[in-house]
């Protein structure tokens, strides 16, 4: 590996007191960058965009038009259950809404709109002009987006996948589900799993290498240290369903015997590769929630992060016992009783560093003087039902008891607890406080007050009757129930809560769209915040930063001395950013961004085409690959080099040893 | 704020930089994870196949050593140029590189070539038994990374024969070479699997 001549702390250097700039020469900077990083427009600009705001903006439109989408299919469910022996939807009917409403709920809403958030908001937290890898970042957005359409189109046309979202074999192969709707389901995966794994790659490239000078290891928002977890999660758990599902799909589409045991194959093991993938998407969904819940702790109680190191390694605690639980959703598979009994003990093993960071946030409001806004409310919000989650969790961790409950309501209860308590309060908490910083206007607080009040009773009126209807033995995906059974009463309940969450669901929607013409103007930093995306303007400029900044403590907007010290020599006539040492952020080269390009949406036309022809013919990988190579090179193809830009950087005496008769 | 102020200027930093300083490293050992992963996850399920049934492989001859023992030998031999190549691009000797580059192509032709002749010596087709569903699925798998990572060789090489050539693209070639590693290496327990568990187990 050659290292340049000299080192690195040599090329860079430091300048004790350098003029500030005028207002004149700050505004001619702006014009430049500005120019340089502006996002296309019109329509086929549209499809050419690469910024990370724009890209994660749409990310979060995307998905929460998915949670809605999702969230009308549970009404519809509720509908159905909420009367004994009803007819509003019939078996089949309900089979497929109920897969639907899960895959969305995990595929399309919850992973994605953690990792939008993750898209919008870490490279303005680590002080970048952009995330790594923009042009993967946009190819993402679309792969997602068609995934989504997949599905939905699927459903409309009576194909929506009917075997449950994690869809076992037998059940979901060739012989017991002939027709399509399995091959929509692992299509589905594949989709968002390449989304996903592209943003995963990218954020750790981005908390890794593109931090502002300063920003040290142990100044890392603890956002971004969810979001480095999360995404290392994404990367070891996700290559397990893929897996998973081609097994599926090749054995129905070409007659392979993956998961057929009467040739030697295994559903067991299917079942094995699922949810080492599917526990940790659980965590994958919850600990970007954690990082927000820190964030808002600290910004309204106004005092540094209570228990910083330990917030983080408990992030890192519960990623890796995260893979070690995975059994605990296959207890009733008659798996050897040893097994079990180390899952059990792993699953109650992870309450640790979950409690550790429980404890450092009450600790953080006891200490602090908390200001009770939307934000904070929703995360009290979190605390509350996700310690009910979390303790259903560890009843739930007990075999006896598990196998008891196993496949009922109570199951149903338990995970919307923690999915809903322990990641979409805080998610809304966190768009109630980023909210500001995205579009440069306040949600409305007294409405945004009562829009909580609304889904945190509209929550608990709706799931935690299902704990008792669970316990009397209600099975899950049941299109009904005799009236005899006992679970009128409660399950009427339940569905009235759920017409509560659609009313709590229309105000955030209604209280999202009016900020946007009536919201009071932000300003930079409206809630005396501490960290950097709140040293920018609100919302941010296509550059992010005007000039990038220097980190001096771990909360940098409220450390900064009174100097404001930056970066300054990188050049604002090309995309040029500043990449830095993994461990120190210290600078160590510049870098040359990619601009625009329509290629990463025509590759993921191709991959998509591919991915769709493929359920319906093996063909498609001897048609469908041309196209995606075609359009990869198409992407990675660079443009021409500047000439005098060469000559100057291959001319003798350049910073680094170049062959000076490159051309000879 | 104060008149003046401390700044750092970084514009003597070089535009480039080789292995873990650079963002593509990063980018490509996230994708070298995943796969890798993937691997891992297809050979659990080849191992957990065996334990299912007594006889291995179930009533069916075992793969022909000879194609992909040759295979191995010519993927082996090619790390040799592909080595070469990464610390030509790390000198910016551009002559060496397009030659050393060529080299390589020839050798991934080769090996995709022997690899055709491989599946034919398997001995066995997808459809019968998860035996042999697995067999193909391990070879399918590695045979697309062979063939993207001879694709990714063409257009490097393409590159630096016209004048795109700048230090980046030298970065280019030897994350390339870098990748290529992981290509050849990931085929020996693949190979060890594929041709010899069907014999020691």
């Amino acid at each position: 590996m050659s290292e340049p001549a000299e080192p690195r702390a040599r090329l860079v250097v430091e300048r004790p007191d350098a003029p500030r700039p005028t207002d004149a020469e700050l505004a001619r900077e702006h014009q430049r960058l500005s120019e340089t990083w502006r996002v296309p427009k019109g329509v086929l600009g549209w499809f050419m965009v690469v910024d990370h705001r724009s890209v994660g903006m749409r990310y979060l439109v995307t998905a929460f038009g998915f949670f809605i989408a999702a969230g009308i299919l549970a009404a519809l469910m509720r509908i159905q259950l909420a009367f004994p022996e009803n007819t509003f939807l019939g078996p089949d009917k309900y089979n497929q809404i109920f897969t639907t409403h899960g895959l969305t709920m995990m595929f399309l809403f919850a992973v994605p709109v953690m990792e939008a958030m993750g898209v919008y908001l870490v490279p303005l937290m680590v002080g970048a002009r952009n995330i790594a890898f923009p042009r993967l970042n946009a190819y993402s957005y679309y792969m997602f987006l068609f995934g989504g359409i997949f599905l939905f189109t699927a459903l409309l046309t009576n194909t929506g996948p009917d075997t449950g979202w994690f869809s076992y074999p037998p059940l979901s192969g060739p012989e017991y589900t002939p027709g399509k709707r399995a091959d929509v389901f692992a299509q589905l995966v594949t989709f968002t799993e390449v989304a996903a794994l592209a943003i995963a790659v990218e954020l750790v490239t981005t908390i890794f290498k593109l931090r502002a000078p300063g920003m040290t290891l142990n100044r890392i928002p603890l956002f971004v240290w969810a979001m480095l977890v999360t995404s290392f999660m994404v990367i070891f758990a996700m290559p397990a369903v893929v897996t998973s599902s081609t097994f599926l799909l090749l054995d129905r589409l070409v007659g392979t015997h993956f998961l057929n045991p009467a040739v030697g194959g295994d559903p067991i093991l299917y079942q094995h590769l699922f949810w080492f993938f599917g526990h940790p998407e659980v965590y994958i969904i919850f600990i970007p929630a954690l990082g927000m819940v820190s964030m808002i702790i600290t910004t309204f109680t106004q005092r540094p992060t209570f228990g910083y190191i330990a917030l983080v390694l408990s992030l890192f605690a519960t990623g890796f016992i995260g893979f070690s639980v995975w059994v605990h959703h296959m207890f009733a598979t008659g798996l050897p009783q040893m097994g079990l009994t180390f899952f059990t003990v792993a699953s109650m093993l992870i309450t640790i560093p979950t409690g550790v960071q429980i404890f450092c946030w009450i600790a953080a409001l006891w200490k602090g003087r908390p200001q009770f806004a939307t934000p904070l409310l929703f995360v009290i919000g979190f605390i509350v039902i996700f310690v009910f989650g979390g303790l259903s969790g560890v009843t739930l961790a007990a075999l006896p008891l598990d196998l008891q409950v196993h496949d009922t309501f109570y199951v149903v209860a338990h995970f919307h607890y923690v999915l809903i308590g322990g990641a979409v309060f805080p998610l809304i908490g966190g768009i109630y406080y980023w909210y500001p910083k995205m579009t440069g206007r306040m949600m409305n607080e007294t409405l945004g007050k009562a829009n909580f009040w609304t889904l945190f009773v509209g929550f608990n009126v709706t799931f935690f009757p299902m704990h008792q209807l669970g316990l009397m033995g209600m099975p899950r995906r049941v299109y009904t129930y005799p009236a005899y059974m006992g679970w009128n009463t409660l399950n009427l309940i339940s569905s009235l809560g759920a017409l509560l969450l659609v009313v709590g669901g229309v105000m955030l929607v209604y209280n999202l769209v009016h900020g946007l013409r009536a919201g009071a103007p932000a300003g930079e930093n409206p809630w005396h915040a501490d960290s950097l995306e709140w040293a920018t303007s609100s919302p941010p400029p296509v550059y992010n930063f005007l000039e990038v900044p220097i980190v001096e403590g771990r909360h940098a907007v409220w450390e900064r001395s009174p100097d404001r010290p930056v970066v300054t020599g990188l050049r604002s006539d090309i995309r040029e950013v500043l990449v830095t040492d993994v461990m120190d952020a210290e600078p160590a080269h510049r870098d040359q961004f990619p601009e625009p390009s329509i290629w990463p949406f025509l590759a993921s036309v191709a991959t998509g085409a591919f991915f769709v022809a493929s359920i319906f013919t093996p063909w498609a990988v001897v048609y469908g690959l041309p196209p995606i190579g075609l359009t990869l090179i198409g992407w990675f193809w660079p443009k021409k080099p500047a000439g005098e830009h060469v000559a100057e950087m291959m001319a003798p005496g350049a910073p680094d040893p170049v062959a000076p008769d490159l051309h000879a | 704020m104060t008149a003046t102020r401390r700044t750092l200027d970084v514009s003597a930093l070089p535009e480039y930089a080789f292995g873990h300083q650079g963002m593509i490293w990063w980018g490509t050992v996230g994708f070298m994870v995943i796969e890798g992963s993937m691997f891992v996850m297809a050979l659990i399920a080849y191992f957990v196949f065996r334990t299912r049934v007594a006889a291995w492989p179930p009533a069916l001859a075992n793969p022909d050593l000879r194609w992909g023992t040759l295979n191995t030998l010519v993927l082996l031999a090619s790390l040799v140029p592909n080595h070469l190549t990464k610390l030509a691009a790390e000198k910016f000797e551009l002559g060496k590189v397009r030659v050393l580059l060529l080299v390589c192509l020839v050798f991934g032709i080769a090996f995709l070539v022997i690899r055709a002749f491989e599946f034919g010596s398997l001995n066995v087709s997808w459809q019968s038994a998860a035996y042999g569903s697995i067999v193909w699925f391990l070879m399918a798998l590695h045979t697309t990374h062979l063939l993207f990572e001879v694709g990714e060789d063409a257009v490097i090489t393409a590159l630096m024969f016209t004048d795109h050539v700048e230090p980046k693209r030298f970065v280019d070639v030897s994350e390339n070479a870098f990748y290529w590693y992981f290509v050849v290496l990931t085929w020996l327990p693949i190979y060890v699997t594929v041709y010899f568990a069907p014999r020691w187990l």
